[in-house]
């Protein structure tokens, strides 16, 4: 009996954060003992495998620093040809700089997501009725003495 | 779950916000993906045959550049999926699979014609405007319908059928 070949994805992570290094998000993924290609490179990880492993890997990685770590879709699998710079002789692959201008905005969109975050969790507290703790009174006095 | 459409097509912002507020985003790269690892390459080294531009001319007549038909064959098939879409204005660089400019204004030109919801924003270029555009996009696809899609339905109602053909 021939067994149908698993879809296999590529995904890259890009790591913006100041907790998580590259090397430590592939070294999660090793202990994790997926049989996925893992790729590090100078932006994050390329990930590559059978779409459920790296889906679940993925999104332990990101779990690291949610709001720092980003995932995108990936054409070419790692070391591919066409794209590797190992048989192209060099420079940027094809595909690169567009990353790397996206790259530099990412700190400010982790930031905005954090924000985001916070505002969730002080609605989603409105929403229960309950009695104002002191450490939130003294930050809502600060707050209003920094103005 | 909403397939949405981003552009710029290969954008790893988007794609990540997309996700991450529990939708579906069309992306260029599963296209490429299809393209350079299915098994018959036809036409080496990214598997692009005749058939490609043919394909195109649904979205662009015969007199565009077969550049624009040849992107149009990847990028017009995701359109017709479409259930809401985001478009930023004035991506930093216009560059790689997403330089033809031609293409970029028929791609936006498409998805606004198609009728779905679309969200415009300008991409950031300061802290203030990234809270702004990450708030706008989260508004945006917070407001769209959560529900699974019928392809999910499919896939499902596909697994238990083959579980029970198995037994």
């Amino acid at each position: 009996m021939t067994e149908t070949k698993k879809e296999e994805v590529t995904k890259y992570i890009v790591i913006s954060s100041d907790k998580v290094l590259p090397s430590d998000a592939a070294m999660k993924i090793y202990e994790s003992e997926f049989p996925v290609t893992v790729k590090e490179t100078c932006f994050g990880l390329i990930v590559s495998g059978a779409k459920d492993d790296v889906q679940i890997l993925v999104e332990q990685i990101r779990q690291l620093d949610k709001n720092h770590i980003f995932v995108k879709d990936r054409g070419f699998p790692p070391g591919d040809e066409r794209r590797c710079r190992a048989s192209r002789g060099g420079g940027p692959r094809p595909g690169f700089h567009f990353l790397r201008e996206e790259v530099e905005m990412l700190p400010a969109i982790g930031a905005a997501l954090d924000e985001l975050e916070a505002k969730e969790c002080v609605t989603e507290k409105c929403k229960k009725k309950c009695r104002l703790k002191t450490s939130d009174l003294k930050k809502v006095i600060e707050e209003e003495l920094a103005r | 779950m909403a397939k949405v459409f981003i552009y710029p097509i290969n954008s790893l912002i988007l794609a990540d916000l997309v996700e991450r507020f529990g939708h579906k985003p069309l992306t260029m790269m599963s296209q490429i993906r299809e393209k350079v690892t299915s098994l018959s390459l036809d036409s080496p080294p990214l598997n692009i045959t005749p058939e490609d531009p043919k394909l195109g001319l649904k979205y662009a007549a015969i007199e565009v550049p077969a550049g624009v038909r040849g992107r149009m064959s990847l990028i017009g098939p995701l359109i017709e999926q479409t259930e809401a879409a985001i478009i930023v204005e004035n991506p930093p660089t216009d560059f790689g699979c997403v330089g033809c400019n031609r293409t970029n204004e028929l791609t936006k030109y498409l998805v606004r014609s198609k009728g779905v919801p679309v969200l415009e924003v300008k991409y950031p270029e300061s802290d203030d405007e990234a809270r702004d555009f990450v708030n706008k996009i989260a508004t945006f696809l917070e407001s769209l319908p959560k529900e699974k899609s019928e392809e999910d339905d499919k896939a499902k109602n596909e697994k238990q059928s083959e579980k029970e053909g198995k037994k």
